[in-house]
């Protein structure tokens, strides 16, 4: 039987993936992901979870034992955060073109410089067109579920990719919350044992990772590809199961009274919540505004977001990251957003707003004011850095 | 994979692009990567070995009067034969066609 427990979600992402019975966890620590590896090591440690941690020496290494172990056919875990993923960042590129269905957490944090240990997600943005399958959690039973999902996914034969769950350092990681943890049967009935379609095996000798000349490697690019394409049914299909069995549902977009709204601000992450604080708000002010939350974003979740979208005529954007393109063109997610618009020839006025930065709070009155300045047509694009002291 | 006839559609690819055939780089032609061609003038070449020992891609081998030959699929006209030979026997010339 699933329990409901008062803990904090990095304990609770480390025990999710104890009961996923992940065979190698190889990782390093760095705040603020510290505490879902050191729980997993007091797991392995204590006996109550059989699987090999490995304790490396950089996330370099970290990522490198996952590619090896991954080859060799185990289910394998890690998790970082920010300079970690960055030192990590070549390997990634790797494992996800090697098709190894990794599992990684992220507790999303500022890169460096200043040296910043506080949420945002210029990490994420970072890594984000390194071929992995990239979730992002909103609170601590998302993320649970969302790395129970991860697996399911990236070790399906018509996926075979690696998964990032995405959750906000500190202001998630580090929060305690009532979580329901399922039961260690239930999970194993979702998730059946990992069996890899090809792997390292000395009697049925493969080579992992060869070069790929001028003749090959577009097809190679190309497979890899249409591989993430194919992904998103089956991460749909995976949701379904999940919510026919543990009883709670996700999408690739979620969305909060933006049936009849005329603004809708995009966020991801745990920062919607506040956004959906603001909206409450709004909408008692008979304002017609609503919410869409991005949980699915690689593979980019286009035909959902327009859904969920279409109506409005203001949409602003909530970038985390300040992206240093010059100044004449909009943040990372505004970006996306914009381009599947233009695709699709819709032309609502669409604001980017960049915010919480390195850490800083992002309230309900910044929400309020962003969707007030959104309603109005009034924010100036191609972005505007909100809660900056002049 | 990437061998000679190695014109291959991204479907047929093995996942991930795992080589599943060991030791399929003897098929990979590296001879077409050639500008310059060693040939080795049969008057001055001693038959030492020199040239098979140095060969970073086993180019040459021993024929039945023991002189070393090379096999100009692999060959990438990189020189090294030439140079190292002792007795200068080995001229790189220019590849034409």
């Amino acid at each position: 039987m699933s329990k409901r427990i008062g803990v904090e979600v990095s304990i609770a992402a480390a025990e999710a993936v104890g009961l996923c019975d992940v065979d190698v966890i190889a990782a390093y620590p760095i705040t603020p992901q510290t505490h879902i590896v050191e729980h997993l090591s007091e797991m392995v440690a204590e006996g109550h979870l059989d699987a090999e941690f490995i304790p490396v020496e950089s996330e370099h290494s970290a990522m490198s034992c996952c590619i090896g172990s991954s080859a060799a056919g185990a289910r394998t875990f890690t998790s970082t955060s920010s300079q970690g993923y960055a030192l990590m960042s070549e390997i990634c590129f790797i494992a996800s073109s090697m098709r190894l269905p990794i599992v990684m957490a992220v507790a999303n944090r500022a890169l460096s410089a200043p040296i910043s240990i506080w949420n945002d997600h210029a990490d994420l943005m970072y890594s984000r067109d390194s071929g992995w399958i990239q979730t992002i959690g909103e609170n601590g039973q998302e993320v649970v579920d969302l790395l129970i999902h991860a697996f399911k996914v990236a070790e399906d034969h018509r996926v075979m990719l690696p998964v990032t769950v995405n959750l906000d350092g500190f202001t998630l990681s580090h929060v305690i919350e009532p979580i329901m943890l399922p039961d260690k049967a239930e999970v194993a009935a979702y998730l059946p044992r990992y069996k890899a379609p090809l792997r390292l095996d000395p009697k049925n000798p493969v080579s992992f990772g060869p070069v790929g000349m001028p003749d090959v490697y577009t097809e190679a690019r190309k497979a890899q590809d249409e591989a993430l394409k194919a992904a998103k049914p089956v991460i749909i299909e995976a949701w379904k199961e999940f919510g026919d069995k543990f009883g709670r549902y996700y999408k690739p977009v979620e969305t909060y009274k933006a049936e009849d709204a005329e603004t809708i601000i995009i966020t991801m992450g745990s920062i919607s919540e506040t956004a959906a604080t603001a909206i409450d708000h709004l909408r008692e002010q008979g304002k017609k505004v609503g919410l869409v939350r991005i949980r699915l974003w690689r593979p980019f979740p286009g035909t959902e977001l327009v859904e969920a979208i279409k109506g409005a005529k203001n949409i602003a954007v909530l970038d985390r990251v300040c992206s240093f393109n010059g100044g004449e063109i909009s943040g990372p997610v505004c970006l996306e957003v914009k381009s599947l618009l233009f695709d699709r020839g819709m032309n609502p006025k669409v604001m980017n707003f960049i915010a919480g930065l390195g850490g800083r709070d992002v309230t309900v009155q910044n929400f309020e004011e962003m969707v007030e300045k959104a309603s109005n047509g009034a924010a100036p694009t191609p972005y505007e850095i909100i809660n900056v002291r002049e | 994979m990437a061998k000679e006839t190695g014109i291959i559609s991204w479907k047929k690819l093995n996942l991930g692009i795992a080589i599943t055939e060991p030791g399929n780089a003897s098929q990979l032609k590296t001879g077409d990567w050639r500008s310059m061609k060693p040939i080795t003038d049969r008057e001055k070449c001693t038959k030492c070995g020199q040239c098979y020992i140095y060969c970073p891609d086993m180019v040459y081998s021993k024929d039945a009067e023991g002189y070393f030959v090379q096999n100009y699929y692999y060959c990438k006209g990189c020189g090294i034969c030439a140079k190292e030979c002792p007795v200068d026997a080995i001229t790189m010339v220019q590849e034409v066609d």
